[in-house]
């Protein structure tokens, strides 16, 4: 793929003997929605933690838009001006602050800019987001689907290019789910970020994902077009697919 | 909480805080952030036993100063230096005696101003010394009544 | 045996060392910080504020049972007057500082080794960190020159607060005389004695201070179990450390003040 505006190639990662990622070779096209999926604990989460430099790799090369990313001296979050945001698990919203306090954290605590031009910005994110009404309250007092909106809002305020998202659908229930899903097409197509998701969601992640990555073995085993992966049905991804699928159908 | 609130908690507790600080320090502690108000003067005794330094010393019952350093010479005399305020002057005939506070108490120093009208200078040796009182040998004096068939 | 010995002796070394190393890095990314002032206020709300309450129970508490167990030693050598220096002294020296270590260790040091451990585990730190802030400047630094600040102040009332306590049990109640009773504080403790303690309550409040958001930060990498277990080992861990370490300390650095 020419125009892949994230590539990395040969990352790799060990934690003791445990070779977690052991040469992933990936390329994102700019403004798309990149699915990984694989087993619980297979290293979805290393990979994006490396990405986003919070993991140092053991060797390997991330080029954001053609600029190598310097791993040793990067200072976390920023790469020659292209800018990485984080969505955590479990949103990793502080406690003591209002939900308008945590959106305005990043811009009051590592930007330039004044009181006045935050508070802006921070007023025009929660209203994009539908959160008007909670910006004063607390992340204990609002409801999980509102504490995802709240986090993608920090996510979203410092305009990253690249967001990635670490499992933004666990814990919700089936409606929520889909509307979280809903909420990220929506918001790459009004903000034009590049956004690379761990899910175990399936099928329904791939509803947005216009590229999937199955993580198997410490390398990508798959790597194409949700369409494209019934097409590959004997492999161990169809294994993986199925049980996934008959996990979701015994529960419903 | 809100953040006047938290701001007004600390601004009492920091005053209270420095409060307790400066009080404790110079008040209690008596620290000297200035030195140019006193002088010294260096007292010769036979013994002091009990005095350390830091003792107190006393004009008329009247705390005026500590003593500061003890050595001992080379005729095996015990040289005071005296720390006084600039504010009393003494003559060359003050004695200085060791005295107790209580029969166990600390002891500490007394100074009894002369007159002869020729002022000690900063650095100057009271030399009109009493040293301090042998409790004990008093004690046992009394006890065995012995003061009497002494002084016949 | 031996090696084990050599092997724990190593371990505390290194700790300390990471520790220093922790802390003057919390300090650094301090400075590198915006809106400082607001944050040194939330701290200093957090280890003086909180913890004023009970360092003045804890110091009235132990000036009250001071007078009392030195008046009945003292009245049988028929030296009751020097209450005020026993009481004084002993609680400017030592009982002052170490006892508001352990109070502020005990109220703020655990409650901030277990919070931090959370917001470890919450990936809050993490955040921190894509976010381009510097997690130790924004999250330890406050709280370590808040130490600075507070430790002497809490000391301090610490000990006039015990003084008082003396008073109470000494003079009001047993009948020292009164004037008796604070001359003899006053003129017994010295500059030096003050200053001692304050030194004390600097290194007391650096130490644990930095030992309890050391514990809390590193809870993934220190505690043997992960999750709400890992929290606890650090926040027990952060206390002990901190309580044996003020111990220890007080130990050395009365021996290089006499």
């Amino acid at each position: 793929m020419e125009d892949a505006f994230l590539k990395i190639r040969g990352l790799k990662k060990h934690f003791g003997d445990n070779r977690v990622l052991d040469g992933i070779d990936l390329d994102v096209a700019r403004a798309s929605v990149t699915t990984i999926i694989g087993k619980s604990g297979i290293g979805k989460s290393v990979l994006l933690k490396c990405i986003a430099n919070l993991l140092a790799p053991d060797a390997g090369q991330i080029e954001l838009d053609g600029q190598a990313i310097a791993h040793s001296r990067r200072k976390a979050g920023e790469a020659d001006g292209v800018s990485f945001s984080y969505m955590f698990q479990n949103n990793a919203l502080f406690d003591s602050l209002t939900a308008a306090e945590n959106v305005a954290l990043p811009l009051l605590e590592a930007s330039g800019l004044s009181r006045s031009e935050i508070r802006e910005q921070v007023n025009a994110m929660l209203k994009h987001l539908e959160l008007e009404q909670s910006g004063g309250r607390y992340p204990g007092e609002l409801s999980g689907g509102m504490k995802k909106r709240v986090a993608l809002a920090r996510a979203l305020i410092t305009k990253p290019q690249v967001v990635l998202f670490d499992e933004p659908t666990t814990g919700l229930d089936p409606e929520r789910k889909f509307s979280v899903f809903e909420m990220i097409a929506d918001y790459r197509e009004k903000f034009g970020f590049t956004a690379l998701l761990v899910s175990h969601d399936i099928p329904e992640v791939f509803e947005i994902s216009d590229r999937v990555a199955w993580l198997d073995e410490g390398v990508i085993k798959f790597f194409g077009r949700p369409e494209e992966l019934d097409a590959d049905a004997e492999s161990a991804l169809s294994g993986f697919l199925n049980k996934a699928n008959y996990g979701r159908k015994a529960s419903a | 909480m809100n953040n006047r609130k938290i701001e007004f908690l600390v601004g009492c507790f920091v005053l209270v805080g420095l409060g307790a600080v400066l009080y404790l320090a110079i008040q209690v502690g008596s620290a000297r952030f200035y030195n140019s108000d006193s002088y010294e003067l260096k007292a010769r005794f036979s013994s002091i036993s009990g005095v350390n330094t830091g003792s107190r010393i006393e004009i008329a019952g009247v705390r005026v100063g500590t003593v500061t350093e003890i050595v001992l010479n080379d005729d095996f005399f015990a040289i005071l230096t005296l720390e006084l305020p600039n504010s009393i002057q003494l003559d060359d005939d003050t004695i200085a005696s060791v005295k107790t506070a209580g029969l166990i108490g600390d002891r500490y120093i007394n100074l009894s101003p002369g007159g002869s009208g020729l002022p000690l200078e900063p650095g100057d040796t009271i030399v009109d010394t009493e040293s301090a009182m042998d409790i004990e040998g008093l004690i046992s004096r009394f006890a065995l009544g012995g003061i009497d068939e002494e002084e016949e | 045996m031996i090696r084990a010995l050599g092997r724990s002796a190593l371990t505390v070394v290194h700790e300390l060392g990471e520790i220093s190393l922790f802390g003057l890095g919390a300090l650094r990314g301090f400075v590198g910080q915006r809106r400082r002032l607001a944050k040194l206020v939330v701290a200093i709300h957090e280890i003086g504020v909180r913890c004023f309450p009970i360092v003045l129970t804890v110091g009235m508490f132990t000036g009250l049972v001071m007078g009392l167990q030195l008046y009945y030693t003292l009245v049988q050598l028929g030296a009751e007057a020097a209450l005020g220096d026993a009481v004084g002294l002993s609680i400017v020296l030592e009982l002052g500082p170490v006892l508001t270590a352990l109070m502020v260790v005990g109220q703020a040091g655990s409650a901030m080794a277990s919070e931090l451990g959370i917001q470890r585990n919450d990936e809050q730190i993490d955040a921190l960190q894509t976010m381009s802030i510097d997690p130790k400047g924004y999250l330890v630094g406050p709280r370590l020159v808040a130490a600075v600040i507070c430790f002497p102040m809490l000391t301090a009332i610490f000990d006039l607060i015990g003084i008082f306590g003396g008073y109470l049990t000494g003079s009001v109640l047993l009948g020292v005389d009164s004037g008796v009773y604070w001359h003899h504080v006053e003129s017994s403790i010295t500059w030096h004695d003050v200053r001692g303690g304050f030194i004390k309550a600097l290194v007391f409040g650096i130490y644990t201070i930095s030992v309890c958001a050391y514990r809390g930060f590193n809870t993934h990498r220190k505690a043997s179990f992960p999750g709400v277990r890992g929290v606890s080992e650090s926040a027990t861990r952060a206390v002990v450390w901190s309580s044996v370490g003020v111990l220890a300390s007080d130990y050395l650095i009365t021996s290089f003040l006499i």
